[in-house]
């Protein structure tokens, strides 16, 4: 059998495979049927229309290249940030922008954090507000309108995928987001962030 | 975790284990069929191209113990930590519980050497040279993106150095605007009072602050600002901190006094926000601020 395996490169590309697959088989695998990782964290709400957007926003302009969004449990973000992140705070990210990089920082919980007219200062001119900031300016965003064809058509595509909308929430979607800069958007967007948990005081539940 | 995924797990990872062991000790052992080259070596047997042949020389000892050593090393690892499944570990450990340990510890030490400034009422810590220094900390860290390094605020974002308090300068209102946040909302006045009207009204708030304005026009003014803005600003515009409606006779603003800026003000409204700092700074750390910031406009006294 050695000899058949070593002679035959498919065959052993095939058993490699095989062989690997089972640590993500103990890894992963469990965790997809794990009700604290697959369902939505108490008071956690799909995106509305314009959040949606803003999420879009978010992705397209490659914020993720300089902020993180996960708060580890360590007292040194937790006292920067809030509460560490769960796992249930995701699960209508999709993508999660996690992040893997904080030139800038965490926006986790970035939600309230600032008033609206400050964060359209900050994203119009950075220094503005921030002197020592070396954020890049987004000053088209304030030009530049959300298309609600686009969100609509986005929000089919999640529910598909088992986001919860109803057809009336993407009915109302237009309406929602017309008109709407995508610095509206983003705002929105940020203004959410890690606000809707309700569960930070309660003990973890790991069912 | 349910019990199959539990199972699944410990199964999977132990019997890989065990499998890896055999698998080194079972080709240790087994008979292959040799053969020998030209220099005379012991060889599988295997041949490739013609004349590759494989030595079939025992593995390295210091690899072959190197190897076992992670076995061991994840066997103990496995009865120390959680990893099985829902096995939860000897030691009991989980990266929540560290969290709450490192916390613990933190608040217990923050307790011991400040616990006692931490009980006195805003009104005294101003007094206090280490509540101030405190306090200067966590207003650099968490207010001057806003209110600026110097404390003296920016266009929309109140100077906290000077006299003027819009939601009141007493200890209490001062802490409870951080610890619980201000929500100020001046409602837009261009539809009610028209291009004219705001013009005037606008006048009129200027001569509130003592400039000198055009009589008439600020007369005009004079009855839009008693029908529309009297209610909060108050009959002789000096505000209410109650609803944080600004004193207009002091002739400092949030949002500019020129007439045209104060015109944008009263055509589109204003919507100031104070985040609430409850959540990231708690009671004490809102206090320690709130002595700071007053702590500023009494240095401007002096």
């Amino acid at each position: 059998m050695h000899e058949k395996i070593e002679k035959n490169i498919g065959l052993m590309a095939i058993l490699i495979v095989i062989a690997i697959s089972f640590g993500g088989l103990v890894e992963i695998v469990p965790l997809m049927f794990k009700a604290s990782v697959v369902e939505p964290a108490e008071g956690v709400e799909p995106y509305d229309p314009l959040r949606l957007a803003g999420r879009d926003v978010y992705v397209a302009e490659g914020c993720y290249n300089c902020h993180s969004q996960q708060i580890r449990p360590f007292r040194a973000e937790t006292e920067r940030y809030g509460h560490y992140s769960v796992a249930g705070e995701f699960v209508y990210d999709r993508p999660f922008q996690w992040g893997s990089k904080r030139t800038g920082p965490d926006l986790a919980r970035v939600g309230g954090l600032y008033s609206d007219d400050w964060h359209y200062l900050h994203m119009m001119d950075p220094r503005a507000v921030v002197p020592g900031s070396n954020m890049p300016a987004y000053p088209w965003l304030a030009e530049r309108y959300v298309d609600p064809d686009v969100v609509q058509r986005r929000m089919r595509a999640l529910k598909r995928i088992g986001t919860p909308y109803s057809d009336e929430d993407i009915e109302r979607a237009y309406e929602a987001v017309a008109g709407k800069t995508e610095m509206d958007a983003i705002i929105a967007y940020l203004q959410g962030l890690g606000t809707e948990w309700t569960g930070q005081h309660a003990t973890g539940d790991d069912s | 975790m349910s019990a199959f995924w539990h199972w699944f797990v410990i199964i999977i990872t132990l019997g890989f284990t065990a499998a890896m062991v055999w698998l080194f000790i079972a080709t240790g052992r087994a008979r292959v069929p040799t053969g020998t080259n030209e220099e005379g070596e012991e060889t599988t047997g295997h041949v490739w191209d013609g004349d590759l042949r494989e030595l079939n020389n025992p593995m390295p000892r210091w690899w072959l113990w190197l190897f076992y050593g992670t076995v061991i090393f994840s066997i103990i690892y496995l009865v120390l930590y959680p990893g099985l499944g829902n096995y939860q570990g000897v030691l009991g450990w989980s990266s929540e519980g560290q969290y709450e340990e490192e916390m613990a510890r933190a608040t217990a030490e923050f307790e011991e050497r400040f616990g006692e400034l931490l009980e006195l009422p805003v009104g005294e810590m101003v007094e206090h040279p280490d509540a101030l220094r405190l306090g200067r900390n966590i207003y650099a860290h968490n207010c001057s993106t806003c209110h600026g390094s110097d404390a003296r605020g920016a266009p929309g974002y109140p100077n906290l150095t000077d006299d003027h308090w819009i939601w009141g300068g007493e200890p209490e209102q001062v802490f409870t605007s951080i610890h619980d946040g201000r929500q100020a909302i001046m409602p837009p006045f261009g539809e009610a009072l028209g291009e004219q009207g705001v013009t005037r009204t606008a006048v009129y708030v200027q001569q509130l602050a003592g400039q000198s304005v055009d009589r008439s026009m600020a007369e005009a003014g004079r009855r839009h600002y008693e029908q529309q803005c009297a209610a909060c600003h108050g009959p002789d515009g000096t505000g209410n901190v109650f609803l944080g409606a600004p004193d207009l006779t002091t002739g400092v603003y949030i949002y500019g006094g020129s007439l045209d800026e104060l015109r944008h003000t009263i055509r589109h409204g204003r919507e100031g926000v104070m985040p609430a700092q409850r959540d990231l700074l708690g009671e004490g750390r809102s206090k320690l601020v709130a002595a700071y910031v007053l702590s500023l406009s009494r240095n401007d006294d002096e």
